[in-house]
């Protein structure tokens, strides 16, 4: 038996500390994550430099921990992984520079990971990739279409042109008096009312993958504002039930048009709005009858956590995508479009 | 004993490496390169050519603030996770202090401050004594005026230091007259060599408890205890 490879990994995108180490890019020997959802409960939303201090005060304790759950010394890993973006500046910079100093001590190789091909790569925790697959990637920040023709290659296909879905959910929460962050309520209220306001969905019959959420929270404020100011009360089973039918509509539209135009045998449905419920009910119905396998890695894997990004680390290693000392963050990354 | 000092609080970025007193290879660079793509490979390279390795280190001191809030924590993040990992010491200077242990030969007030935008700084009032640098005035943010005042009632001459003086520089005349004086400008430029003298003896501190020195709350969290009490809250970073 050869040694297992093992990866420690690191994420602190926006207001998740996190840190894993993950064995062969399948199987989780710790994964350590520090929340910050507390703190920013009193913003009703992430502030970056906020967020940025408690990456900080967390980061050490963080790693301590995940090295001892997984019960291994700095000998045996073969790499350091790390999110380098996209996400806020600030926050990136904490595992950045922590990943990049655990690396230098121990010499080990660098293996700078894209956000979003974490969030991909969870399902990879979950069973065995494969090629070529779908990704449906919705979150606070993301909305997108990915298309992986192989391991490691990827091709964003559809993208949001306003808001991102989870980001929809988090305004017309604040209409609803619903805390930061909503989606888990609005979900909630959503599987007890009807879809009786129907609300418009931005799915337009052309050729393209790309979604729009403005027009949809821009009706759905509209219509609350105009109830209160005939002081009449609607109800709010049925507008977070009405703007969830919205929202999954729309989604699942365009990634059943992707499945469409980029046959695949598996859809990989990833990110933090990938624990709603309504959207993993409608897709699993709607693959019902097909023969393509619907991924949806449990909840803890589709919110921000390190293991995700020792899984993708797992391919870049064997592409040897190395990066050096001077590596930075790059809030903006992306991946190319198709 | 070998020392690696790090400065990253404003846009100079230091870095020496030390063998108790004596300096083996420093770094100071004042150009607009992030600190995050110069920090490491500026150790490498001052380890190198000190022909030692990362291990062979015994203490780490970190610059921990005031400063820029972003800047500071690449040296904070660099310092405390070097000493964790390596299981070395860790010690934090403030930056302030670094600024003022540049100004050597004088027995005036040395009064390091930045620019905190808005006509404040963040400053703190230092002197030579026996040899020793000491805090006469403590770190903080505050209004230039106050302390410019604060100052004045020292009744003693004063050195300013800092890459903004020259911008206060009227102010300071206006409030102090003659005994105010402005340091050579070349003193504006910490020198790591300075912070890992002042952190030699120090008493290393936690690596895990080990923060930056903002001396200010972030503006949301000023806004929201106006109308929020900050105790007996939930944590607010909880292992999940
Ligand atoms: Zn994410």
């Amino acid at each position: 038996m050869s040694q297992p490879e093992l990866i420690l990994a690191f994420e602190s995108s926006c207001d998740e500390t996190s840190v894993a180490v993950i064995k062969n890019g399948d199987t989780i020997l710790s994964n350590i994550i520090a929340t910050q959802i507390n703190s920013h409960k009193r913003f009703g939303g992430v502030v970056p430099e906020v967020a940025s201090r408690h990456h900080v005060e967390q980061i050490t304790e963080v790693i301590d921990l995940a090295m001892k759950e997984a019960k291994v010394t700095y000998e045996d890993l073969d790499a350091v992984a790390v999110t380098y973006g996209p996400g806020l500046i600030g926050s990136l910079l904490i595992g950045v520079t922590a990943a990049k100093t655990v690396a230098f001590a121990h010499n080990l190789p660098l293996l700078p990971i894209n956000h979003i091909a974490g969030h991909i790569y969870a399902a990879q925790l979950v069973k065995p990739l494969v090629y070529p697959l779908l990704a449906l990637v919705v979150s606070g920040g993301h909305t997108e279409l990915v298309y992986m023709q192989s391991a490691g290659d990827f091709k964003i296909i559809g993208d949001t042109r306003d808001d991102a879905a989870g980001e929809a959910y988090d305004k017309i929460g604040r209409v609803l008096g619903i805390n930061y962050p909503a989606g888990k309520e609005v979900d909630r209220l959503a599987h007890l009312g009807q879809d009786t306001f129907n609300f418009p969905r931005a799915m337009d019959d052309s050729e393209d993958l790309d979604f729009s959420f403005s027009g949809l929270k821009s009706a759905f404020i509209n219509t609350v504002h105009h109830a209160d100011q005939i002081h009449e009360t609607l109800s709010r089973e049925d507008l977070a039930t009405s703007f969830q039918a919205a929202v999954v509509d729309v989604l699942t539209h365009k990634t059943l048009r992707a499945l469409h135009d980029h046959p695949v045998s598996q859809l990989v449905v990833a990110g933090g709005v990938a624990a709603n419920l309504g959207l993993k009910e409608r897709l699993t119905k709607e693959l019902a009858n097909t023969d393509i396998d619907l991924i949806v890695p449990p909840l803890r894997l589709c919110g921000d956590n390190a293991a995700m990004i020792g899984a993708a680390a797992h391919v870049a290693l064997a592409k040897k995508q190395f990066g050096s000392l001077d590596l930075s963050a790059d809030p903006g990354l992306d991946f190319d479009h198709a | 004993m070998y020392l690696l000092a790090l400065d990253t609080s404003n846009q100079t970025m230091s870095v020496a490496v030390m063998h108790d007193q004596t300096l083996l290879a420093e770094t100071t660079i004042n150009h607009k390169k992030t600190h995050s793509e110069q920090l490491l490979p500026t150790i490498q390279n001052l380890l190198k050519q000190s022909d030692l390795t990362v291990d062979q280190i015994d203490r780490i001191i970190v610059a921990e603030g005031p400063g820029s809030y972003t800047g500071i924590r690449i040296a904070v993040t660099t310092g405390k996770t070097l000493a964790y990992t390596l299981n070395k010491e860790l010690v934090g200077v403030s930056s302030l202090a670094a600024l003022a242990a540049g100004v050597t030969d004088t027995e005036a007030l040395i009064v390091p401050l930045m620019d905190a935008r808005r006509q404040n700084v963040f400053a703190g009032v230092y002197q030579w004594v026996n040899g020793e640098l000491i805090n006469v005035v403590e770190d903080s943010h505050l209004p230039l005026t106050q302390l410019l005042e604060e100052v004045r009632v020292l009744r003693q001459p004063a050195v300013f230091v800092g890459a903004d003086v020259e911008k206060f520089a009227e102010e300071i005349r206006a409030t102090l007259g003659a005994k105010a004086n402005l340091a050579d400008p070349l003193r504006a430029y910490p020198r790591a060599s300075r912070i890992a003298l002042l952190g030699m003896h120090a008493k290393p501190v936690s690596v895990f408890d080990f923060v930056p020195t903002y001396l200010r709350v972030t503006e949301a969290e000023r806004n929201w205890l106006k109308t929020h009490s900050d105790e007996g809250h939930e944590p607010y970073v909880e292992k999940v």
